[in-house]
């Protein structure tokens, strides 16, 4: 699997015994490293959430404990509406590139068929075309349409994305499953609908999580193709969270942001929990 | 195990999974694709606009200096980083294979959460570390390290930081899933032949991760090359790479016609790097 | 005349440009234990799964008691398949799956609970109830399998080698419990294999499969005793091969000479003419040693293999057969040495001329 973009964040938790006894190259110095490694990867992270709860406005000095900027936040009413915004984008685009990546991925995992070849192809463009190429190709092609930017156009150009990444985690888990079963309920008098629904859709439902999953992080992780389709009035969380950090420091945005940590963290656990159920 | 759609209903059926993807994909992505191909050959009109006749004057507008130079920073940029990544992240995935099943998904899962998290708020996290009253320089100055804070936000410096930040995980991620591979077995034969330390990774560890290396050095590269954010909010306006200048054309300079030749220009460099990696791909299975 | 269970008439299956079953057809009687016998790609598998209805035939006719089915989907036909890998539903109690085919047709619940445990009282694995597919051993996945396609009580069953996956105890008491079983319920049963002894121990007629075509369909002794090509008789069990040229024909006696060297007493099924290039084909165990002897030939090797004794001996210049001795008296039988000559005879009738 090739990553291309930011918008690659399948999850790919690969665990392989190694179970001989460890040959010493590097020794102490390499887990020392380590240490260092997951610091610098970790520190600004901590840092900025530590600051979230700082009393002063000035973001380097430390004036105390206090949850003000927290409680700002939760009145600031601009930041109330990208959060709703986010949530529509975000739902839609997952619910609907979840339904049509499972569909895709079902006719590619079971059938052959003329001009599969270039699909595959073309469901594989999105993942390796940058954002920015993405974000102008569809406020091009919206220019042309008479299309008025918006929701509409947002929740179009993130399904545009999510098919291909949802179809990516889906296909893999449909590659598991053996058609055999599908036979077997064919066979016990169940038709193509039933043998669905009854065999491969409850096996195949983790797969079809973690895609759901995987579609609505990237899909909340965008800014670059959200803010050249988006309109007014359609401002999501990460693009006014963009607008703050290009105009300063504040702590508020070290509040928000430690809120999408937070939420980040949750779906990290959801997927793991997904991922174990679905062995 | 395929099969062929072999009755009627069969057919029918294929054909339902088929449409939704089909119709999204090319209304969606192929078309669009192809609307900024023909705009990449068009004329701008002033102020906003596109026009007849095609031409390749977009294309050829490369040649002036000043592109060459964002180019040839962009292209440095990603390449630099995609260095600090592999050296970074190649001891780090050794040591990680190395380690007991356990304590190996446990350092997984720590790589995963900071790469599940949001990019605008990972970068700002690094803003907000790196900038002139940053916590870096507080404890830099504080310890005497240094007497002035270091002016590193919006240089170019800071932008490499920015991407490697954000992307040396896509490094170590395949990188790992090679050493993983490697059997414990070939480095104790390695030693038993007389192999120093040195020589068991020059011999041995190195070609048997290439294939890691190849992946995971196109994983950074790519998005690196066609950044926008970081450099946007790192970097400055006197750091901009492709990326900032293609969304310029769109934006400001409504030059949509030199920004769609800009946009193809990046997507070639790109698709020649996917091609050159799966190229090393197949020649790895074939060894 | 009753109507044949499965009938299959002209039926061609082609994948691409693979002809994977080429115009066979075939009656089935009702309630017969009936075997599709080939190796790996004969395509004895897809002639199964077109009669289930898992593929759709290119050409010809399947007929299920007199119906036909060429309009009839898999989850129409009267007809249950044992899978090869069992093809249990995972996510589903035992219990579950041996109910999925009578939920499926709408049977009323009270007498599904009933027919469930009486199905898989049958298999001797009633306390299986409630537990899920991976808890059970292989042998216990492939009678859950049995009962799950059973409960439905099909016209006819068809088994796609059950017993494959099983280790080869297991195999050989499963061998003998299927038959039992097949008497008792009195369903036909369709069964592919690549196992001739399995084919041999349970089948009723065997229909011997190679290249998509059917070569000869028999009772058991009747493949193993009269095969009709050298195909049917080089697969099922072990025969030496001798090619010859017929030197005398009285009625269904004949002489070939093989090699030019020594000449050979066979019977021939079809008529052949003097001169004629022909195959003889005699079985190890119908060899008798000692005495004067049809044909002398000299004990290159003997192979002491427990129930048996195995004498490679070499019958002409160029000719070698093997012989093969019951180990009655072990004794006698380890007094023949390599290199001593010794005589061979056999009942002409057991020497089979093969024209192709």
């Amino acid at each position: 699997m090739i990553t291309g973009t930011k918008r690659e964040k399948a999850p790919r938790i690969i665990s392989r015994a190694v179970t001989t006894p460890m040959i010493r190259i590097g020794g102490w110095s390499l887990s020392v490293y380590a240490l260092l490694f997951y610091l610098f990867l970790y520190g600004p992270i901590i840092i900025l959430i530590v600051y979230s709860f700082n009393d002063s406005r000035f973001p380097t000095q430390w004036a105390g404990f206090s949850l003000r900027w927290y409680e700002r936040l939760f009145n600031n009413r601009a930041m109330g509406a990208a959060l709703r915004n986010s949530l529509i984008v975000t739902t839609s685009s997952t619910l609907i590139s979840t339904v049509i990546g499972t569909m895709i991925s079902v006719a590619m995992e079971r059938y052959r068929f003329k001009g599969k070849t270039p699909l595959d192809a073309m469901l594989f463009l999105p993942i390796i075309i940058p954002d920015i190429a993405m974000a102008i190709m569809l406020v091009a092609f919206f220019g042309l349409a008479h299309m008025r930017l918006g929701f509409v156009t947002i929740i179009i150009s993130h399904v545009a994305f999510n098919i291909s990444f949802v179809a990516i985690v889906v296909r893999a888990r449909l590659a598991a499953i053996d058609p055999r079963l599908e036979e077997a309920a064919a066979d016990l008098y169940a038709n193509e609908w039933q043998a669905f629904w009854r065999i491969t859709f409850p096996l195949l439902l983790p797969g079809i999580l973690g895609g759901a999953l995987l579609a609505f992080t990237l899909s909340l992780d965008d800014y670059v193709i959200t803010f050249f389709t988006s309109g007014p009035g359609s401002t999501t969380l990460p693009l006014r969270i963009y607008g703050m950090v290009k105009t300063g420091i504040t702590p508020e945005v070290n509040a928000i942001s430690s809120l999408m940590l937070l939420a980040s963290l949750g779906l990290v656990v959801l997927s793991l929990w997904l991922q174990g159920k679905g062995e | 195990m395929l099969r062929e759609a072999q009755t009627r209903r069969e057919r029918l059926v294929l054909r339902v999974l088929l449409v939704p993807t089909l119709f999204w994909l090319i209304i969606f992505f192929m078309v669009p694709l192809l609307v900024i191909f023909v705009y990449s050959f068009m004329t701008r009109q002033v102020p906003v606009g596109i026009d007849f006749p095609l031409h390749l004057g977009n294309y050829i507008r490369f040649a002036d200096i000043l592109y060459i130079k964002i180019f040839w920073r962009s292209f440095v940029i990603a390449l630099l980083t995609t260095a600090i990544c592999l050296l970074m992240g190649y001891p780090l995935a050794f040591w990680m294979s190395r380690q007991p099943a356990k304590v190996r998904n446990t350092l997984l899962l720590l790589l995963m959460i900071p790469f599940w998290t949001n990019f605008v708020v990972r970068t700002y996290a690094l803003k907000f570390f790196l900038f002139r009253q940053g916590i870096m320089n507080n404890v830099l100055t504080g310890i005497g390290l240094i007497d002035e804070p270091l002016l590193v936000m919006y240089t170019p410096t800071a932008v490499v930081i920015g991407l490697v930040y954000g992307w040396v995980v896509e490094m170590i991620l395949p990188l790992y899933a090679c050493m993983a591979d490697l059997d414990n077995s070939l480095l104790e034969a390695a030693q038993d032949l007389y192999a120093s330390r040195f020589k068991v990774f020059w011999r041995v560890i190195l070609p048997l991760t290439l294939p890691g290396i190849a992946a995971g050095s196109i994983l950074v590269f790519v998005p690196a090359l066609g950044a926008y954010i970081t450099p946007d909010l790192l970097g400055g306006s006197k750091t901009a790479m492709i990326g900032n200048i293609i969304a310029d054309q769109f934006g400001a300079s409504a030059d949509w016609a030199f920004g769609s030749a800009l946009s193809f220009v990046l997507m070639a460099i790109m698709l020649v790097g996917t091609l050159l990696y799966f190229r090393i791909l197949r020649g790895d299975s074939s060894v | 005349m009753p109507q044949p269970a499965v009938q299959l008439i002209n039926v061609t299956k082609q994948f691409g440009q693979v002809v994977a079953v080429d115009n066979i057809s075939l009656d089935i009687e009702d309630g017969e234990f009936f075997s599709l016998l080939g190796p790996s790609g004969c395509g004895k598998t897809t002639t199964l799964r077109m009669i289930a209805g898992l593929e759709v035939t290119t050409m010809g006719q399947i007929l299920i008691h007199g119906k036909p089915m060429h309009q009839t989907p898999s989850f129409k036909r009267p007809v249950n398949t044992v899978f090869q890998n069992y093809a249990l539903f995972p996510h589903m109690t035992i219990e579950k799956n041996v109910a999925f085919g009578l939920e499926m047709r709408g049977v009323p619940k009270e007498e599904i609970g009933a027919q469930v445990r009486e199905a898989l009282e049958m298999v001797q694995l009633p306390q299986m109830a409630k537990r899920r597919p991976r808890q059970l051993s292989g042998g216990q996945q492939q009678r859950i399998a049995l009962a799950r396609a059973l409960v439905n009580r099909p016209e006819v069953l068809l088994l796609d080698e059950p017993l494959g996956a099983l280790d080869l105890k297991l195999r050989k008491a499963m061998q003998l419990e299927l038959k039992a079983l097949q008497s008792q319920v009195g369903i036909t049963f369709v069964y592919v294999t690549h196992d001739q002894e399995e084919a041999l121990t349970m089948s009723d007629r065997i229909a011997v499969m190679d290249q998509g075509l059917i070569l000869q369909v028999g009772a058991p002794r009747e493949i193993y005793e009269r095969p009709s090509c050298r195909f049917v008789a080089d697969f099922i069990g072990e025969t030496n091969f001798m090619d010859g040229r017929v030197t005398g024909v009285d009625g269904s006696n004949v002489t070939v000479e093989v090699d030019g060297e020594v000449a050979i007493l066979a019977t021939s099924e079809t008529p052949v003419s003097v001169g004629q290039e022909v195959t003889v084909a005699i079985r190890p165990e119908k060899f008798v040693l000692g005495g004067v002897g049809r044909v002398r030939g000299r004990i290159r090797e003997v192979i002491y293999i427990g129930t048996d004794w195995r004498y490679i001996i070499q019958l002409t210049s160029r000719s070698e057969v093997v012989a093969r001795q019951q180990n009655l008296d072990p004794v006698h039988s380890a007094s023949l040495r390599p290199g001593e000559e010794i005589g061979l005879s056999w009942e002409p009738y057991q020497a089979m001329v093969l024209t192709e």
